[in-house]
């Protein structure tokens, strides 16, 4: 049996066949991984090592280099404030703040109902329309404290 | 003006093979792999004197030439969509609205180092992107343009597009390289450069996504349209990144050699100063290009040769604009904080001494500064970057240039700016 859905397995397979080794399928295995389970834990880890035919150590060095790798559940929603110096300029401080305040939480934590978690982020390319923030997935560029609360509010 | 990278980037449907097609998409990667010799279009390539547009600046068709020929291994092919420079947001637009002029691109340069298996490494963040670019790769997939014998030629060409996973260090090319291998992004040392030994140990070519996708547009028009596009040293058009406190920020494709003063004030572009408060500095190139003051950027015309000559870099052409309230000590807190976040780690006076500038600057933030200090701050620099001439482009204390990323701009925004750091002594 495998770790992965039977969706997943299919999909690891896939990346198996495009590269000429198998190592070099550790990061779209540990996204596909963290996709399914949320985080990636040890035994995950464990797991995508087995695949990659690498040792666990190996793969823990790996996935601990990675920002986006997540070593701990994270709340539903991530909040991602990117604070580098273009959305700076556009405010985001103010948005970290905003955050933290109203979810009783500071930057790297997660509400107790698992709701939320907010990180602060270091520039997430898109520098023109800051604040950017990254909300799961999507960004949400150029808002305003009141617009982006709209959006948290609805969720 | 001419536009040869974002001309259609405003129509709809303009990322599909369909447009693209329309529009003469996939001529010149036809003619590549049907009519023209590796050394064809090196030479072409060399003419046009297209140089990278990642960061450094370095001839493409030259960086093809250093692939071996007569050795038995596979070569490999890299496009870095790592877009990590802050202040860069270019090579989104391209992935997003234009993907195929890249690929298009891409099967160029494959023929010229006789590759046939390529990745597109894109930040982990940009799934949306990733996306796209995989939806367009299944595309020309069917279309016998990616795949096996291409074209009806005898030559394989596959893409692979491989998400990062946050790392700003692996937008330098043999991090990169590590990281497809599934490791840590660390640098390597250099040599072997990755033309001899790149991933898995083979001959490997990485080149900025806006470099590929300017080959289509130079086969197609030759290399000396390219290289009158542009001015001396400097060819083609180049796609800017403009963010800060202008009224419009945004991507804008004009020639090299246009006045920096035009993008930021002209209409066409982003319309002036926001809130028309009068400009302070400029960051011209990237975070890691040194700061340029409003005296500085006087008559500044954006190319290679002129933005050196001011004492700074062209770097990925991403231009960061300050106006007169912003306070300097935290814009210099904010850049360091960010190259302390993103240091791998693997050279001590990197680690260490990024570590250092952050708590110092911290003091000149929330209180505490000496006099001293300031001293202190370019001694860190110097030991962590070195003084180095950079139009010898050689590089000091650091495995990679990442240390140089750093040393520079911290001091330039120190020396440039004493007297706002200055002042935060004065108060405690
Ligand atoms: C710290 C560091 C970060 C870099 N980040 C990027 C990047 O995000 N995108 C990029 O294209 N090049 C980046 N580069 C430059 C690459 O190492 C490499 O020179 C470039 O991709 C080569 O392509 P080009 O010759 O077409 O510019 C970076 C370099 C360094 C030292
Ligand atoms: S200079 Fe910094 S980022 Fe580059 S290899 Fe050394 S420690 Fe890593
Ligand atoms: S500085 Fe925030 S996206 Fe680049």
């Amino acid at each position: 049996m495998s770790f992965f859905t039977e969706e997943n397995q299919k999909r690891a397979e896939n990346i198996f066949s495009q590269y000429p080794d198998k190592r070099s399928c550790a990061l779209p295995l540990l996204h596909l991984a963290q996709s399914q389970e949320g985080y990636l834990s040890n035994e995950t880890i464990e797991k995508v090592a087995e695949m990659c035919e690498i040792e666990p150590s190996e793969m823990m060095d790996t996935a601990s280099f990675y920002t986006m790798f997540f070593r701990k559940p994270m709340g539903k929603y991530r909040i991602q404030v990117c604070q580098t110096l273009s959305c700076s300029l556009a405010g985001a401080d103010k948005v970290v703040d905003h955050f933290a305040k109203k979810l009783k939480i500071q930057p790297g934590e997660t509400t107790k109902d698992g709701k939320f978690s907010l990180l602060k982020v270091e520039c997430l390319g898109s520098c023109g329309t800051g604040p950017v923030v990254q909300l799961n997935d999507d960004y949400i560029e150029g808002k305003t404290i009141e617009e982006l609360d709209r959006t948290i509010d609805d969720l | 003006m001419t536009k040869m990278l974002t001309q259609f980037i405003e129509q709809e449907n303009c990322h599909t093979l369909d447009f693209y097609l329309k529009n003469g998409g996939y001529n010149q990667a036809k003619r590549a792999i049907l009519e023209m010799s590796a050394d064809e279009i090196i030479e072409i390539a060399k003419q046009s004197n297209l140089r990278g547009r990642g960061g450094a600046g370095f001839p493409a068709g030259m960086k093809w030439s250093f692939i071996p020929r007569d050795i038995d291994k596979p070569k490999y092919l890299i496009s870095n969509a790592d877009e990590g420079e802050p202040g860069t947001f270019k090579d989104r637009v391209l992935l997003s609205k234009n993907p195929h002029q890249m690929f298009d691109g891409m099967i160029i340069a494959a023929k010229a180092i006789d590759c046939h298996l390529a990745f597109v490494y894109i930040r982990g963040e940009f799934k949306k992107e990733a996306e796209i670019l995989e939806n367009a790769i299944a595309e020309a997939k069917e279309k016998n343009i990616l795949g096996k014998r291409i074209f009806g030629s005898d030559f394989d060409f596959d893409i692979v597009v491989h998400r990062g996973a946050g790392a700003y260090i692996c937008g330098e090319e043999t991090a990169l390289i590590e990281s497809i291998e599934g490791k840590r992004g660390q640098p390597r040392i250099k040599p072997p450069f990755p033309a001899i030994e790149g991933y898995l140990q083979c001959p490997t070519v990485v080149n900025n996504v806006e470099t590929f996708a300017a080959l289509p547009p130079i086969f197609e028009n030759g290399a000396q349209w390219f290289v009158d596009l542009g001015v001396e040293n400097s060819a083609g058009t180049k796609l800017f990144s403009i963010s800060g406190h202008v009224k419009n920020p945004g991507v804008f494709e004009v020639p090299m050699g246009t006045p920096l003063h035009d993008l930021i004030y002209n209409d066409e572009f982003c319309g002036g100063m926001k809130d028309d408060i009068p400009l302070k500095s400029v960051i011209p190139g990237g975070s890691s290009s040194p700061i340029l003051t409003a005296k500085e950027i006087d008559g500044l015309t954006m190319d290679y040769d002129a933005i050196q000559k001011a004492g700074s870099m062209l770097g990925s052409g991403a231009v960061i604009v300050m106006n007169e309230t912003t306070d300097m000590v935290q814009v210099c807190y904010n850049l360091a904080r960010f190259y302390a976040h993103e240091s791998c780690g693997q050279c001590t006076p990197c680690r260490e001494g990024t570590a250092w500038l952050i708590k110092i600057l911290k003091r000149f933030t929330s209180g505490g500064a000496r006099q001293e200090d300031i001293e202190l701050l370019l001694d860190i620099t110097d030991n962590i970057g070195g003084l180095v001439d950079f139009s010898q482009g050689s590089f000091g204390k650091t495995i990679c240039p990442f240390g140089e990323a750093v040393s520079w701009p911290v001091r330039a925004l120190v020396e440039k700016f004493l007297p706002e750091f200055e002042k935060r002594v004065q108060e405690k």
